[in-house]
């Protein structure tokens, strides 16, 4: 059956808490996740205070003034520090988001920090996210065509392209898989939300020449029909996009191909 | 998250599993047909039921031994259990992990479902015909 509770070395309890910077005027309380795969111990939460004055705006600003200033062993990716890149992407006060464009006033104070849920736990608030490109090659996000490749370029209209708007900005920041409750119980086999929403970009690319293989592929009751239109996908999803959209596309397609 | 029987799997192979299994979209079609057949059909029961509250024995067979009564109540029993076969099949494969209990459950709700639906139409015939 469904685990509801997590497994026994996943139980998080209380850690430390660091000391409050001195003659800081205005601070703010982080609990933030930390499990570290060396020391044989479960997951705490330590307690940091961040002197606001000597800090950026963003969660993220908070988090590098945690690892440069009190704790240098917090563990958590970011490159791009303007929510491009998706290396960030961690639980804030129970949303998953990006760092880096999350505000910390913006979060109720104690800001709670968490690594994606559901997810193994490489060290502190950095993810195992080995399946889930694993599950995006899967799709072969590429254009696939058999037609000889001219000797410019594919065209497309401009009506075929405004049909990729709202796809091909995904960052592959793991957000709205790791927020559902589908990919959580069948993450295995289930492509989830992420990967379904690039499979939908080159299904619809009027370009592609792959359709209907590509959707053979997808035919499957655990690779594309565990979704259940739960939208959290949609909640999470720090660019805007509709993940829970493109797979009702993507099912509209199946049913189209056989009525 | 999987849990990953054997750790020297590459990551593609896990994904690819068992390949795809050409499934799936026949129990969204049967949903999605058995949610607009029941719509009238759920108005037609509830018209019926209420035209029965008060009635006794006698007058409950009149109203059902008429054809289009009769009718709307089995249909009604049908695609309801029909719907709720689909539904609760699609429930076990969500929730239930091990293969074999897997295996077990669908066969039990399909078994469940040809039950309940031969009681109820058995009932609504009985009512209709048997005076």
């Amino acid at each position: 059956m469904v685990e509801l509770a997590l497994p026994k070395n996943s139980v998080y309890g209380p850690g430390k808490i660091w000391p409050k910077p001195a003659h800081a005027t205005k601070l703010t309380e982080f609990r933030i996740y930390r499990w570290n795969p060396d020391d044989g111990r479960n997951p705490q939460i330590d307690t940091f205070f961040v002197d606001r004055e000597d800090c950026g705006p963003m969660v993220l600003d908070a988090l590098l003034y945690i690892k440069n200033k009190i704790d240098p062993t917090l563990t958590l990716r970011r490159s791009c520090r303007e929510g491009i890149c998706g290396s960030c992407a961690m639980n804030i006060d129970g949303q998953n988001t990006l760092a880096c464009t999350k505000a910390i006033d913006d979060v109720n104070a104690p800001v709670k920090i968490f690594p994606l849920p559901h997810m193994p736990v490489v060290k502190d608030l950095v993810p195992d996210l080995t399946h889930f490109y694993a599950q995006h090659a899967s799709i072969e996000p590429w254009l696939k065509t058999e037609t000889p490749a001219p000797e410019k370029e594919w065209l497309q209209s401009p009506v075929d392209r405004a049909k990729l708007d709202g796809l091909y900005e995904c960052i592959l920041c793991a957000c709205c898989s790791t927020s559902c409750p589908s990919y959580w119980w069948n993450g295995d086999r289930y492509l989830g939300p992420s990967a379904l929403l690039q499979a939908y970009r080159w299904l619809i690319d009027s370009r592609d020449e792959g359709t209907g293989e590509r959707l053979d592929d997808l035919e499957d009751p655990f690779r594309l029909y565990r979704c259940h239109t739960i939208m959290n996908c949609a909640r999470a999803c720090p660019k805007g996009l509709n993940p829970a959209k493109a797979i009702a596309e993507i099912k509209n397609l199946m049913v189209a191909r056989q009525a | 998250m999987p849990k990953h029987d054997s750790i020297l799997q590459t990551p593609r192979a896990r994904v690819k599993h068992l390949g795809t299994a050409r499934a799936g979209t026949r129990d969204l079609w049967e949903i999605r047909l058995t949610s607009f057949a029941l719509l009238p059909l759920t108005v037609g029961f509830v018209a019926i039921v209420a035209m029965l509250a008060k009635s006794d024995l006698a007058e409950a067979r009149a109203l059902l031994g008429a054809p289009i009564p009769a009718m709307i109540m089995v249909l009604f029993v049908l695609a309801s259990i029909w719907h709720m076969a689909v539904g609760l099949r699609s429930v076990i494969v969500d929730y239930i992990r091990h293969q074999h209990m897997r295996e077990l459950a669908l066969m039990a709700n399909l078994c469940f479902a040809i039950g309940v639906g031969l009681v109820c139409t058995y009932s609504v015939m009985r009512l209709s015909f048997i005076q």
